[in-house]
């Protein structure tokens, strides 16, 4: 017996009753791929142009082994360090600049909107600081560190500035989310009994939603170590500039090292991230 | 953070709901040890990086940041550029779209050896398909396009490969873990009925899943429709390409269309998905 046999109940229909509609849309997907293969130059058989191939093949063959020579190998742990440091410090930075702007702008802490609606004026000011946290975000971290390159020079200086701008954006934005959608009762009557906003805060606020803005931050910080990685392709320091400089001497050696260091810090601060996240619950 | 002590292990107080918080510092106080090692690294890594905030500070560099601010206020509008512009924009578009259906297809073929379907599946294949996936996932999409440039040349294709082997890492494990967390009744109805495993897949797993695949795929491209907007910064095609060229050349003004488009096209992408998730979540 067939499995088609053994599971017909009845006579179901024996076409895909919706195959017209399927066929729609993958024919609309397909009249939309030519043109984004068009335009982003979708030729993947130049990879296999004997020129081409001949010095990908040079570049892959010096990956094994790669370069561990002492010398080599302090510079790594050196720069690795920093790129660990520029995120540290970019995070430290940030929070400094997101802390006061989610308290700011976070409407769980407005005394006008206790009996109900916020006032025009306080919710005009909300609004505003979280429209300039959502530019603080959308403006990509590589696009500041270019910025930033061009006016303190090349070397983590620009990499610290990148970060601390993007990242008050993204953890000022979900930080008010945060404080939003936690309970608003012991806030709400601290505040209606006479307590300061600080207090409330601090009393309120805070004490519940603690962990998840601890977990969160921590999540942020991983995210750092990947970015500040990336932002020394433009030269703001770090395991990326090295990197850069050693493709550019298509060095496959020194890149395999710096590679399977790269992955190694990602995945331990990915560990680090994990069991932080879990030990605060 | 240290958790409700047991009692009887802490300073004991007379009433259970108004026990005192550990000590400072004490063995057990984990919050304090975590903050301490917190400000640790903190004021290791500021004091190890020697940052230049005096020169950052300095009237010099404000200075130069005025100007390259106030040159920015000045985009370049002529039509010949703005067409070129949008052709950048295009090919930027493209190159997200492109890549992420490399990583869907990809993502997919990969994610299949990555998952244990069933409890007797011995899925020899796992262990080492997620060792792939994960170092395709731990390299950003910018350092994958640096190194394919070396094999694919200045342009868009290295950033659409670069973007389809990072995200290939992303969707697969992602895929994966759907694939093993799907509700195991109608793939258990097939194999018991001697239904081969490829079969199974596609017609108890997949269909499953599918509305999940789908909306983590949508989820990548939106990501990597930003990744792209600045990939090209290494020379791999797009906004990014156009943005290193004319910053470069100190063509101030033409950065400055570039940034705008940028920008522009990062924000459109987050205001749309914010509004298509809330009509989808209403």
């Amino acid at each position: 017996m067939t499995p088609d046999a053994a599971l017909s109940i009845g006579t179901p229909a024996r076409r895909d009753p919706a195959w017209l509609r399927r066929l729609a849309w993958a024919a609309f997907a397909l009249v939309l791929l030519v043109p984004a293969l068009v335009a982003s130059e979708f030729t993947p058989w130049v990879l296999l142009d004997p020129d081409n191939l001949r010095i990908t093949q040079r570049f892959l063959a010096d990956f094994f082994p790669p370069k561990l020579e002492p010398a080599f190998l302090k510079m790594v742990a050196i720069e690795t360090w920093r790129t660990v440091a520029i995120a540290t410090a970019g995070i430290a930075l940030a929070l400094l600049l997101a802390i006061p702007l989610t308290l700011l702008s976070t409407s769980a802490l407005s005394i006008s909107a206790l009996p109900g609606r916020m006032d025009r004026l306080p919710f005009v000011f909300r609004t505003a600081i979280r429209w300039l946290l959502i530019v603080l975000r959308s403006v990509p971290e590589l696009i500041w560190a270019l910025v930033f390159v061009r006016v303190v020079g090349l070397g983590p200086t620009a990499g610290v500035l990148a970060i601390a701008l993007t990242y008050s954006g993204m953890l000022g934005k979900v930080y008010g989310e945060i404080l939003e959608s936690g309970e608003q009762h012991a806030t709400a009557s601290l505040l209606r009994n006479g307590a300061s906003r600080t207090q409330a805060f601090f009393y309120g606020l805070m004490p519940q939603s603690a962990a998840e803005l601890t977990s969160y931050t921590v999540y942020r910080w991983e995210c750092a170590i990947r970015s500040s990685a990336v932002l020394g392709f433009v030269g703001a320091g770090g395991l990326g500039q090295q990197m850069d400089t050693s493709m550019k001497m298509f060095a496959g050696g020194e890149v395999a090292t710096m590679l399977v260091v790269f992955v190694a810090l990602v995945w331990l601060a990915d560990l680090a991230s994990a069991w932080l996240r879990r030990s605060l619950g | 953070m240290s958790g409700t002590p047991e009692p009887g292990r802490h300073r004991a107080a007379a009433n259970e709901s108004y026990r005192l918080p550990p000590p400072m510092f004490d063995a057990r106080c984990r919050a304090c040890w975590f903050i301490a090692g917190l400000v640790l690294l903190t004021v290791a890594s500021f004091w190890s990086l020697d940052l230049q905030w005096a020169k950052f500070l300095s009237a010099e560099s404000m200075g130069r940041m005025g100007r390259f601010l106030a040159e920015l206020l000045d985009p370049a509008t002529d039509p010949a550029f703005v067409a070129k512009l949008s052709k950048a924009a295009i090919e930027t578009l493209a190159m997200s779209a492109v890549g992420t259906l490399i990583a869907l297809v990809f993502g997919l073929l990969l994610a299949v050896p990555a998952s244990r379907t069933h409890a007797d599946d011995r899925a020899f294949w796992r262990e080492p398909t997620r060792l792939v996936l994960n170092v395709l996932r731990s390299i950003p999409e910018l350092v994958w396009a640096a190194m394919l440039l070396i094999s694919a040349g200045l342009g868009p294709l290295a950033g659409t490969l670069a973007l389809g082997m990072h995200t290939t890492g992303v969707l697969g494990r992602l895929f994966a873990e759907a694939i093993e967390n799907a509700p195991p009744g109608p793939s258990f109805a097939l194999r018991v009925q001697g239904v081969p495993p490829g079969r199974v897949l596609l017609y108890a797993t997949l269909p499953q899943v599918l509305p999940q695949l789908m909306s983590y795929t949508l989820y990548r491209w939106e990501n990597n429709i930003r990744a792209a907007a600045v990939l090209g910064v290494v020379g791999a095609g797009g906004l990014g390409q156009m943005l290193a060229f004319h910053m470069g050349l100190f063509q101030m003004s033409e950065t400055s269309s570039v940034l705008i488009a940028m920008i522009g096209l990062v924000a459109m992408v987050d205001l749309l998905s914010y509004f298509s998730r809330r009509v989808m979540s209403r």
